[in-house]
């Protein structure tokens, strides 16, 4: 009897997974600029978009796409940009002033070797300080990181959902390993996808705040051009949203932006853990690191040590408190990423530096091995 | 008598550039102490320059024919 | 008309100085809506940084104050999204042609249906009289105190060469031509262009003993030539005038028109 194919089964790239994941999460809006190793995002959406109602722009550069994607998410539409390393320093302005503003919006960055032009077709992981404080001043973001092709897919959906529900910007934080890697992956019925959309106002235009502060943290958002005639700037604002040096209302607005992230960090942050129940060795990765360290974690324990991984699926807000829970048994700790110790930092403060931690860094462009992991678990 | 237009100077607004007094084509205003003076109303011919001018939205010109309408 | 039926009166008197003519300009676009009856709810202004760039927070329309130089890189997006939205940025010469001349030239190459309103007043007011793009040579500025050595840039030729659909500049003075040029930017369906200079007498006419507003705004009632007479004048004539009238007035598809184009091979395409 001739097998029925599964019309969910894809061959795809992270890159595509990124492109599909955003149509499936209801983006409709896409402005870019042509940066290797994210290009392929760009491509595939200024070939689909076209069909499925969306709108597809190529900027002049990272700035402009940016100030694009913004001025989409104020009219209504879900957008997102996609770029890497260079294009992703250009982008900072304005996202701080998407996260100022409480714009909702994606952004990707697939990471590549810096600092500077560095490494354009080969895959680091050194973007994670600059994705959590790329921008200036005080101020939210959420932070993902996908390791597998099928996971990029659901964390773009997820992006765009914790983006509308907290009305801010979200970035996606790939890299050229996961971007490029192509895998047989299944998607999820349309159906079965969760989709969240910005709280809208219920109030009537001469009634509505769109900074209003109340007991959610979380104004509503009207679209411009609906009736609500409000003003957006990235000036420290009152509720109404025009400019004020009030330090009082300041310290409100500024307490709330940031309130965000604190009161419903449990709701944001995810991790995977696989072997941590009895382990004695805690290896902490994430993207497409945490694919070595997985296979490095079994062949320990083929050899008799108790490796455990924890994978941080989000990365900003920091997973303090899942790495709390489980490194007190532990002997030490290894942590593994292709940067010179940016999450190990963060590792070091969680854990007060109770256990010694042991670096497995790599910045040549070349992936960590599972026997590079492996020597650092059982030396 | 000659019909004149109803001239409103909001001195709440008003940063006495003096714009008004030196480009109204007829002369109807001088300069005061802080504000700018309707001297000469009679002599405006309500072509509206000096609201137009005005950056400060200040300047209220009503032509005569309206000024009229809404005294009645 | 009532100027007051479209300003956020209780955030009046705004924060221009005396003399400056920005206040000037927002009278001419309030105008022209006025006449051309568009609805408030219909109008998006979108702004960079500066002090042209404060106008938004005056008028009672859907306003967004960006980052500088970005407005016309947001209000493409906007209009994107919202094509029935009539958008208008305001800008200065630095914002739209210093930190944001990339989107200018870009957004006047693809078209894009927005009108772009420049207050040209030769200086960065709002910071305290640094140089600008249009600065002349020679002038003073706060970081051009021996003399500004860079020459400027004709903002309205520049927009022209990019391809805009629509471009003229008027003064500050000449209000009539103002609204004439700002009703036809606004009417026209692709990117349109008015550049107004604009007297800044505290940053800039100060510094260079060019008087206060009134005798800054007195040099451009003398001082400026319509384009057609320009034409027939010496580049030694034409030193220190102000050339008027309007550059460009052509009808081309406009970036929207062309995307809808993209749209139905794509669907013929995937049929």
């Amino acid at each position: 009897m001739e097998k029925k194919p599964n019309p969910n089964v894809r061959m795809w790239q992270g890159n595509v997974a990124c492109a599909e994941g955003a149509i499936a999460a209801g983006c409709r809006f896409f402005a870019g600029y042509p940066i290797t190793p994210s290009s392929e995002i760009a491509e595939v959406l200024a070939l689909r978009f076209p069909v499925v109602g969306g709108h597809f722009i190529q900027m002049e550069d990272e700035i402009a796409a940016m100030g694009a994607v913004i001025g989409g998410s104020l009219g209504g539409a879900k957008t997102m940009t996609a770029t890497s390393g260079p294009g992703f320093s250009l982008k900072q302005e304005n996202i701080g002033f998407a996260a100022m503003a409480e714009v909702p919006c994606v952004i990707v960055n697939v990471q590549r070797g810096g600092p500077s032009t560095g490494l354009p077709t080969h895959a680091a992981q050194s973007d994670v300080m600059q994705a959590r404080w790329g921008t200036h001043g005080d101020h939210p973001i959420i932070v993902l990181s996908p390791s597998s092709v099928r996971e990029t897919y659901d964390l773009t959906v997820r992006a765009f959902n914790l983006a509308e529900k907290y009305r801010m910007p979200v970035i996606l934080l790939s890299d050229e390993i996961i971007g490029h890697l192509t895998e047989k992956i299944e998607i999820p019925d349309p159906s079965t996808i969760e989709i969240i959309d910005r709280k809208k106002p219920i109030d009537t235009p001469e009634n509505y705040l769109p900074y209003k502060m109340d007991d959610s943290d979380i104004p509503a958002m009207a679209n411009f051009g609906e009736g609500y005639r409000y003003h957006v700037t990235g000036l420290a604002h009152d509720e109404t949203g025009f400019p004020t040096n009030d330090p009082e209302k300041i310290r409100a607005q500024m307490l709330r932006l940031n309130r965000k992230i604190q009161r419903f960090r449990d709701d944001i942050v995810e991790v995977e853990t696989f072997n941590t129940d009895d382990m004695d060795v805690l290896v902490i990765s994430f993207g497409s690191t945490a694919r070595s360290v997985k296979r490095a974690v079994i062949n320990a324990r083929e050899k008799g040590v108790k490796a455990g991984l924890l994978r941080l699926k989000t990365i900003w807000p920091f997973p303090d408190k899942e790495i709390e829970a489980l490194y007190k048994p532990v002997r030490k700790i290894v942590v593994a990423e292709m940067n010179l110790g940016q999450i190990a930092h963060e590792v070091e403060w969680a854990t007060r530096r109770e256990k010694p931690v042991v670096r497995v860094n790599k910045i040549d462009g070349e992936p960590i091995t599972p026997i590079e992991i492996y020597e650092a678990i059982i030396s | 008598m000659k019909k004149i237009s109803k001239i409103t100077i909001n001195e709440k607004w008003c940063k006495s550039c003096e714009i008004c007094v030196y480009f109204c084509p007829k002369s109807v205003y001088d300069m005061g102490r802080f504000y700018p003076v309707i001297a000469r109303p009679e002599d405006c011919i309500a072509c509206k320059l000096c609201e137009k001018l005005c950056p400060d939205f200040a300047i209220t010109v009503t032509p005569p024919d309206i000024a009229e309408s809404i005294k009645k | 008309m009532d100027y007051l039926y479209y300003l956020r009166e209780e955030k009046m008197p705004h924060i221009w100085c005396d003399g400056c003519g920005h206040g000037i300009i927002l009278k001419s676009i309030l105008r022209v809506i006025d006449k051309l009856g568009w609805e408030k709810d219909d109008i998006a202004m979108v702004s960079g940084i500066g002090c042209s760039s404060r106008t938004p927070g005056y008028v009672d329309f859907n306003t967004l104050h960006t980052t500088h130089g970005r407005a016309i890189a947001f209000a493409t997006g906007l209009k994107i999204v919202k094509p029935n939205l009539h958008i208008i940025i305001v800008s200065g010469d630095g914002d739209a042609t210093a930190i944001g001349g990339n989107h200018f030239i870009h957004a006047a190459r693809r078209n894009t249906d927005l009108t772009v309103i420049i207050y040209n007043n030769y200086i960065y007011g709002m910071t305290g009289g640094q140089a600008s793009p249009t600065t002349p040579i020679g002038k003073k500025a706060s970081t051009a105190p021996y003399g500004n050595p860079d020459a400027p840039f004709d903002i309205s030729r520049l927009a022209q060469a990019a391809g805009a659909a629509y471009v003229a500049r008027s003064t500050v003075y000449h209000v009539g031509k103002t609204d004439r040029y700002i009703e036809q930017a606004f009417l026209k369906r692709g990117f349109s262009v008015v550049e107004i200079m604009t007297p800044c007498p505290t940053s800039y006419g100060r510094r260079n003993k060019e008087g206060n507003g009134v005798d800054m705004i007195m040099f451009q009632k003398k001082n400026s030539v319509g384009i057609e007479r320009a034409q027939k004048m010496s580049e030694e004539e034409l030193q220190g005038k102000i050339i008027t009238g309007v550059f460009v007035d052509k009808e081309q598809n406009n970036y929207l028109q062309r995307y809808k184009e993209v749209i139905d091979k794509a669907k013929q395409i995937n049929q």
